[in-house]
């Protein structure tokens, strides 16, 4: 069977600072993925490259997407082809309603995938529906996206994104960081209905806090720059009681760790 | 901020020249060029003392220099006053109107021809020097409306012109428009009478033609009592590497409870990346609200010439009268614009509003200069001002010069300005939504710009939106 993602010895750099340093991961279909580690461990990095944000040059390595080399597509090309990002921090588009802007980005998803696309009313008929099931508001859609929308709100806002585009892959970065418990609960709930036998997630997480509501297949470790552990879900309550200091103290003598992810 | 590039812009579209023989008189300004031009178009003595008059005082004026723009002296003895397209005399209809100039029209997206025209939308096509053809006369004269060239108004309504030429903006106003007075070929005018709601859209589409020639037109519009029009007016350009001067004139006056809105869609040539050629745009734009409750509004958007300067104004004199001015100013490459717009309240509770939003981009330089004036008697009036400016990249500059002068205890003027630059996050935000960056751009420029374009008129709001995305093509990437 074909990995939904693969990532082979990945390198990059921002500012000609390198940032990954040989990251390898393999993610099949109905997996759920959660990478932690400390901050400036390359993590937020990994998302990002993911996506073809700019202001990071990959410099080794290969991205295969359903067997197709990611790294060559435009940011715009990888979220067509079924890539989602969520982000850390999402920008806010004044003067652009959240309505408008996720009907655009619907409908290029699904001109790209050789949908019909949905006219004003029956989109508006969807939103409402997956609004729901994020708990946001009616009145959000046509506000200017994410202007003035608190920290949860935004959050939110990237998962309404999320069920709304039903990505094969979804990066969620650090979407629970900020989070309170009412709203980790439904940024939780919205993952684990929209989770299937043919997608998978991959969650960029500090805290464990997370995985009490979604249940990881995988857990990887980060520490400078590539995966210095993997393992269950147990991992994570392992760090949780010992720290990431246990696992940095390793990570020198674990160069060849990242080759033996899940696979 | 790696992708946000300098610019490519795309082909300017309209750059293409008509190879048409034209009557045109030597180059230079004398009061001579004045008797032959006016001479060539059979104007009654008194135009042709009006014309020589505003050049006498012209000669005695110095060219401003306070704009925020810096291009070389213009050569006034460089430029040809007159050309115009070799055509039979009289025309009885627009199908005797020679083929080359209805096909350089429809080339432009206007078609003149009775099958073909706009629908809802007369026009006047002005070219270079004269208006070749006026489409939907009967049905406008049917309704009462006066819609012809300026050459004809001189003729066949000579009272109108003399009563209101030069009302709103006096001969000696500024120095282009005293040069304009002295040597304007044609233009169109507008008469609504009382009680008339004009039945459709009035529109003036100017062309310059021939490289070495000038355009100065002038366009008077009369909305008499209780009467109504929206006008709008359009213009393009050959491509020259040599830099051509347009000095217009616009004058508008809405009596007692009358509405004139004036929208223009201005894309003039621009010049090249490295800003050769491109038009010098001086234009003198006035409006006046002379009855009570009149009102008067200026929509504009912006995109073209190497050089704007323009100021289109209201003076609120009628008690009530409303004045407004909505402008997108959009600069790119080597541009540079410095418009706004000049509210004088002398009325008791007048009211204006102004919203302009500029757009910079590449190594342009983008100004708003705008005066609110509220004068001793105008109690109880109101202004609202908003100055918006966008950059992109990081070559060009935004200005805001606001002029404030308050004369009375009773009256209240708000400004806001804001900057904001369309930041390499938000458009990898769109794209990591599926949408192109080209189209993230036009998106968000249209959200920038929609307090504006929702006052043009539908069919020239999507032209609007277009236009701007086609100038922007290749800023980020």
């Amino acid at each position: 069977m074909t990995a939904l993602l693969e990532i082979r010895d990945l390198h990059a750099t921002v500012d000609s600072a390198e940032i990954l340093r040989g990251v390898s991961l393999t993610v099949n279909a109905g997996e759920i993925h959660a990478i932690m580690g400390p901050n400036g461990s390359g993590k937020s990095t990994l998302a990002k490259v993911l996506a073809g944000h700019p202001a990071y040059t990959v410099t080794g390595g290969e991205v295969l997407f359903r067997g197709q080399n990611l790294l060559e597509l435009a940011p715009d090309e990888r979220a067509r082809s079924g890539i989602f990002l969520a982000f850390q921090y999402p920008v806010e588009i004044p003067g652009v309603s959240n309505s408008n802007f996720l009907r655009l980005a619907f409908n290029q998803t699904r001109e790209s995938r050789g949908q019909e696309e949905l006219d004003p009313l029956e989109f508006d008929e969807l939103l409402r529906e997956k609004m729901k099931l994020v708990e946001m508001d009616y009145s959000f859609a046509n506000r200017s996206v994410n202007q003035g929308f608190s920290g949860g709100e935004k959050k939110r806002n990237e998962i309404l994104q999320m069920a709304l585009l039903e990505p094969s892959v979804a990066v969620l970065d650090e979407t629970d960081s900020g989070l309170d418990i009412d709203a980790l609960r439904v940024v939780a709930t919205a993952v684990n209905a929209l989770a299937t036998p043919e997608n998978a997630f991959v969650m960029v997480t500090h805290y464990q806090r997370l995985l009490n509501y979604i249940e990881p297949h995988f857990v990887h470790v980060f520490a400078a720059g590539r995966i210095a552990r993997s393992g269950g879900k147990e991992l994570a309550l392992e760090l949780e009681e010992k720290g990431y200091e246990s696992v940095r103290a390793q990570s020198g003598s674990l160069a060849g760790a990242s080759e033996a992810s899940n696979g | 901020m790696s992708t946000i590039e300098s610019l490519a812009n795309r082909e300017y579209k309209y750059g293409f020249t008509t190879d048409i023989e034209s009557d045109v008189i030597p180059r230079g300004l004398s009061e001579d060029t004045i008797r032959l031009l006016s001479a060539k178009k059979d104007e009654p003595e008194w135009m042709l003392d009006w014309r020589l008059k505003a050049y006498r005082r012209w000669l005695e004026m110095e060219e401003p220099d306070w704009a925020n723009v810096d291009y070389p002296k213009v050569d006034f003895q460089d430029i040809v006053y007159y050309s115009a397209p070799k055509q039979k005399k009289q025309l009885a209809s627009i199908d005797e109107v020679d083929p080359k100039l209805l096909e350089t029209f429809e080339k432009l997206g206007i078609p003149l021809d009775e099958q073909k025209r706009l629908a809802n939308v007369a026009v006047d096509a002005i070219f270079d020097s004269v208006s070749v053809a006026t489409t939907f006369r009967k049905k406008l004269f049917d309704a009462g409306v006066i819609f012809c060239s300026f050459s004809e108004a001189v003729r066949e309504y000579p009272e109108l012109v003399k009563k209101y030429l030069g009302s709103v903006v006096p001969v000696s106003d500024n120095y282009y428009a005293a040069l304009n007075s002295a040597v304007f070929t044609d233009g169109s005018f507008v008469y609504i009478p009382p009680g008339t709601r004009c039945p459709m859209e009035l529109s003036t589409y100017f062309r310059i033609n021939n490289q070495e020639s000038g355009q100065f037109e002038r366009t008077l519009i009369v909305c008499d009592e209780g009467s109504y029009v929206s006008y709008l007016e359009g213009c393009t350009a050959p491509q020259f590497d040599k830099n051509q001067l347009h000095a217009a004139v616009v004058e508008l006056v809405a009596l007692d409870n009358a509405e004139i809105k004036y929208a223009t869609v201005q894309n003039w040539y621009a010049g090249d990346e490295e800003g050769r050629g491109g038009i010098y745009n001086f234009v003198t734009k006035r409006g006046k609200c002379a009855g009570v409750n009149s009102h008067i509004s200026w929509t504009q958007v912006e995109t073209g010439s190497a050089i704007t300067w323009k100021y289109p104004s209201c003076i609120l004199l009628g008690d009530n009268s409303v004045g407004e001015f909505y402008s997108v100013a959009l600069t790119n490459n080597l541009q540079q614009a410095d418009t706004g717009t000049k509210m004088i309240h002398i009325g008791k509770n007048t009211k204006s509003t102004i919203i302009s939003k500029g757009i910079s981009a590449g190594r342009s330089k983008n100004s708003y200069r705008g005066l609110v004036k509220m004068m001793p008697k105008a109690t109880g009036s109101r202004n609202y001002s908003q100055c918006d400016s966008m950059l992109i990249g990081h070559d060009c500059s935004a200005n805001t010069f606001p002029y404030i002068e308050v004369l009375n205890e009773s009256s209240r003027v708000e400004h806001e300005a804001t900057t904001s630059k369309i930041s390499e996050d938000q458009i990898f935000y769109f794209q990591s939504r599926g949408i192109p960056s080209e189209e993230a751009v036009s998106i968000i420029i249209n959200g920038f710009c929609k307090e504006v374009f929702r006052e043009l008129p539908m069919e020239f709001a999507v032209e609007a939106t277009r236009l701007l995305s086609m100038k922007l093509e290749g800023t980020v990437g």
